[in-house]
């Protein structure tokens, strides 16, 4: 059991990342990324969601009708989602401006309901909930890799403390201002990817069209 | 009319709903291997988009804002917390209503975009454009032309890119990158070019 709990929080880390493999969510991966404290605030707020509709589906999978599943899931979710947002509100207001529609946007967030459809409808609570973390943790450790690079090296600052002395202020880093703007988010995810795939090559997908070469050692 | 227009022109172009606020991205990378099956969705996303944002609007108009309900003598009821549940229930049943006049009305329509249909449900692009229409506080007029201007950015960016992936097939990638990968990149590389729109006022 332990074991396999250990599986299902660590399985959609590195092996089966819903980003990265499973193509989720990826929207509010890469707006929320230009600081860290947004995209940590998004990563604790989509983890939460997660594991919480991830139970609550499942505690009712076997009441759920076959053909309005999905407007019941919807609606859990969008309750969640709005408690969240009101909290943010209440305890974290300039956050909740920053992250602006982002925060509802979870409701549309693939993740979610990717995951209670493949898996909290089948299977018990508990195991839903570490699912929900797993993925909740997958999704959390490609925003904060992108979000590190893109507040380190296109404001010289981790949290909104300066770590790099920026030239303009008498300092020797040129921050490169490219890397705030949205183009940038897509070449990381694409870097991260290389990387990845090329650390574990069984993620590796197939080309539909084999280039024909005139080498021989391509064969 | 000036302000609509230059409205419509940024809601397609500076701020593409995919290319410069990344909604819609799930179905914009799953859809875009064939120009055909790219636009079949571009319309739909159109089509939902003009009917949701306006639709909304009135909703939130006349129920849900601060003192909207002053004409059923209830000026202090704020039912603002309410938005997010309403915005996507009303998405998930216009989705449903369009689909099923399409079956009765416009046969050949609805089994081009039929298979689509229920993606759109879910895709961020449509609840994006109605919690921005509800962030920036527009009028009426300005809520239909940014809902059919966000929509045209959207399919626009879907047939660009799915033009591109068709070419790419026949190119030499190295193994990591193929699929996945260079879609981002090509992506990357799309809204860098979108960029030089920003700033574009009429």
């Amino acid at each position: 059991m332990a074991n396999e709990t250990r599986k299902l929080v660590t399985a959609p880390v590195a092996d089966n990342n819903p980003i990265i493999l499973q193509v989720l969510g990826i929207c509010s991966a890469l707006a929320v990324t230009t600081k860290m404290s947004t995209a940590l605030t998004m990563c604790i707020a989509l983890t939460a969601v997660l594991c919480c509709s991830n139970v609550l589906i499942s505690l009712i999978r076997n009441h759920i009708p076959g053909s309005i599943r999905i407007i019941i899931e919807m609606t859990i979710v969008a309750s969640l989602v709005i408690l969240v947002d009101q909290l943010l509100k209440a305890f974290a207001f300039s956050l909740s401006k920053e992250l602006s529609v982002f925060v509802g946007l979870i409701i549309t967030n693939c993740i979610v309901l990717g995951r209670a459809e493949a898996f909290a409808l089948k299977n018990p609570p508990l195991p839903s909930f570490w699912d929900g973390l797993g993925n909740g943790l997958g999704y959390s450790a490609i925003l904060l890799v992108v979000g590190f690079v893109r507040e380190l090296f296109g404001s010289g600052s981790l949290f909104g403390v300066q770590i790099l002395s920026l030239a303009k202020d008498g300092g020797w880093y040129v921050p490169n201002g490219m890397l705030l703007l949205p183009p940038s988010a897509f070449f990381l995810i694409g870097l991260i990817i290389w990387a990845v795939r090329s650390w574990k090559p069984a993620q590796v997908e197939k080309p539909d069209f084999q280039i024909q070469t005139h080498r021989p050692e391509v064969s | 009319m000036e302000a609509l227009f230059n409205l419509f022109i940024s809601a397609v172009f500076v701020e593409n709903l995919a290319l410069s606020f990344f909604l819609g991205m799930c179905t914009f990378l799953a859809i875009s291997k064939q120009i055909g099956a790219a636009f079949g969705l571009g319309v739909a996303v159109v089509a939902v988009q003009t009917l949701t944002v306006p639709v909304n609007h009135l909703i939130y108009y006349w129920l849900l804002r601060d003192g909207a309900l002053a004409w059923a003598g209830l000026p202090e009821v704020n039912l603002n917390f309410l938005g997010l549940i309403v915005y996507i229930g009303v998405i998930a049943a216009l989705v449903q209503i369009l689909e099923m006049f399409l079956d009765k009305y416009v046969p050949a329509l609805y089994n081009a975009l039929g298979v689509y249909m229920p993606l759109i449900t879910v895709n961020c692009a449509i609840l994006g454009g109605t919690l921005f229409m509800v962030e920036r506080d527009y009028n009426f007029a300005e809520s239909v032309t940014y809902g059919i201007g966000s929509g045209v950015g959207w399919a626009l960016a879907i047939t660009a890119l799915a033009g591109i992936r068709e070419k790419l097939k026949y190119a030499d990638i190295p193994a990591g990158l193929q699929g996945l990968g260079i879609t981002f990149i090509a992506t990357g590389l799309m809204s860098l070019g979108f960029m030089a729109f920003s700033g574009i006022q009429l």
